[in-house]
């Protein structure tokens, strides 16, 4: 593995790292509700840009770690991006060919399907409670979309091997 | 030069092997086999929730050196008079623990007495929307263990629902999956309050429709149950105009402006029973270590 190589896998995982950082940063509670779930993003990005590197082996270990980090069932997550990224991957040329807007139309099925999933792996009673606005985090994941593209963009352009 | 096409026969099969993993995960956790493997991951993600939390943290310690002298000594006063007042409260407290004791021992019955607290900070990080769950610092590593209480100073905050070496998540009892034995202060009458998902409001859904109850009343714990000691402050009755149910509960715990709990130690073993002044000739009674 050349120098570079490991650079830009080291930039993959600081950025996954940000986006764990995003997932649970203390927003007040009323806030907190829109809080989009940024590691799916940015492995979606990943997935998109170099579907030669970053795969299902990502996909599972984040889930698991995201498990972790908000207290899910073990597996929860790890299903769900597995699921997500399998997607992505396989559309990658077809989703990148994609106007930015289109691009965040298709995000947002993905990010439902996501929170889907892990809806319906959950065992809790909390469902009663839940309303429309459970959904709302994937939609604003939609339209930050855009924003996590260009940075991203910007960032895997900083590395002359991708 | 980048592949066009992944070439993947193999990409469907890595699907199935992931899902399949991930399904077996969810399976064994059903069973709570995955203890030391979470307790793995939770360390992996620790220095994560540290470096969420230190911001937090450090604007406290900032607001803390820069606090100004005259500041400092305003608070120092009400702190004075309330370690006063509360020194005062506790002259007669000891003596009536001892005639409780005492009494219950005529009564025949025991009685669970003295805990152990220990100071946990939050860490200040977000876990989901939608569950009342919050963080601390401290874990396995300083003898936490789940369902153990959490209070702060003026009552039931929630109890601790995962354990990991140097954390604990602790399930608020606003959260709605979360229920807390109680009695009625003022009567003993017993019922369950639940969580609603509001952090200000529990609700009393077993209550008959012509139970002694009253707005304002204490809510205490019962100690059914046996994860929360009995008698402490728990909510306060309010009323509720909703056609299904008369009255709700707001826990008198500040659950939304901790930044510490405490984590109480339940002694296990009850005092022991007072002898029957029968076995005292002398007419004086010992209370048995």
């Amino acid at each position: 593995m050349s120098k570079n190589e490991m650079a830009f896998r080291l930039a993959v995982l600081a950025s996954l790292l940000v986006g764990m950082v995003l997932r649970i940063i203390p927003l007040h509670r009323e806030l907190f509700v829109y809080n989009p779930d940024w590691v799916l993003l940015f492995l979606i990005y990943w997935a998109l840009a170099i579907p030669e590197r970053v795969g299902l082996g990502y996909a599972w270990c984040m889930g698991l770690l995201v498990d972790a980090l908000t207290g899910r069932t073990l597996g929860q997550h790890a299903l769900a991006y597995s699921v997500i990224v399998f997607i992505s991957v396989k559309l990658h040329s077809r989703l990148r060919s994609y106007p930015l807007y289109q691009q965040g139309i298709l995000i947002f099925m993905l990010l439902l399907v996501n929170q889907l999933l892990v809806f319906l792996t959950q065992n809790g009673k909390s469902a009663g409670t839940i309303g429309m606005v459970y959904w709302l985090p994937s939609l604003v994941g939609a339209l930050v979309w855009p924003v996590v593209f260009l940075t991203l963009r910007r960032v895997r352009r900083c590395f002359p091997i991708a | 030069m980048k592949p066009l096409f992944i070439k993947s026969p193999s990409a469907g099969f890595g699907l199935l092997v992931c899902v399949l993993a991930s399904l077996a995960l969810l399976a064994c956790e059903q069973f709570s086999l995955l203890k030391p493997f979470r307790e793995i991951l939770a360390t992996a993600i620790y220095p994560v929730q540290q470096l969420v939390n230190s911001p937090t943290q450090a604007a406290n310690k900032f607001a803390e050196v820069f606090s100004s002298h005259a500041n400092l000594l305003a608070v120092n006063e009400e702190l004075r008079k309330e370690q006063m007042l509360l020194k005062a409260k506790l002259l007669k407290f000891a003596a009536l623990e001892h005639e409780n004791v005492r009494l219950r021992g005529l009564l025949d019955t025991s009685f669970k007495l003295g805990e152990q607290v220990m100071i946990a900070e939050l860490l200040a990080v977000n876990v989901v929307p939608y569950e009342h769950i919050v963080v601390v610092n401290k874990g396995s590593r300083f003898g936490v263990y789940p369902g153990q209480p959490a209070m702060d100073a003026n009552g039931v905050v929630g109890q601790v629902l995962r354990v990991t070496p140097y954390s604990a998540e602790v399930i608020l009892i606003t959260d709605p999956n979360h229920a807390i034995p109680v009695q009625v202060n003022r009567n003993g009458l017993r019922t369950i309050a639940q969580g609603t998902g509001q952090i200000d409001s529990l609700s009393l859904p077993y209550l008959s429709s012509n139970a002694d109850i009253q707005v304002g009343d204490l809510l205490v714990t019962s100690g059914m149950g046996g994860v929360f000691p009995q008698g402490y402050p728990v909510a306060k009755v309010i009323a509720i105009t909703s056609q299904f149910a008369k009255f709700g509960a707001a826990p008198v715990a500040k659950l939304d402006r901790n930044r510490e709990l405490l984590l109480v130690w339940n002694r296990p073993d009850p005092i022991p029973r007072v002898p029957k002044p029968s076995s005292c000739p002398d007419n004086t009674v010992h209370v048995e270590k």
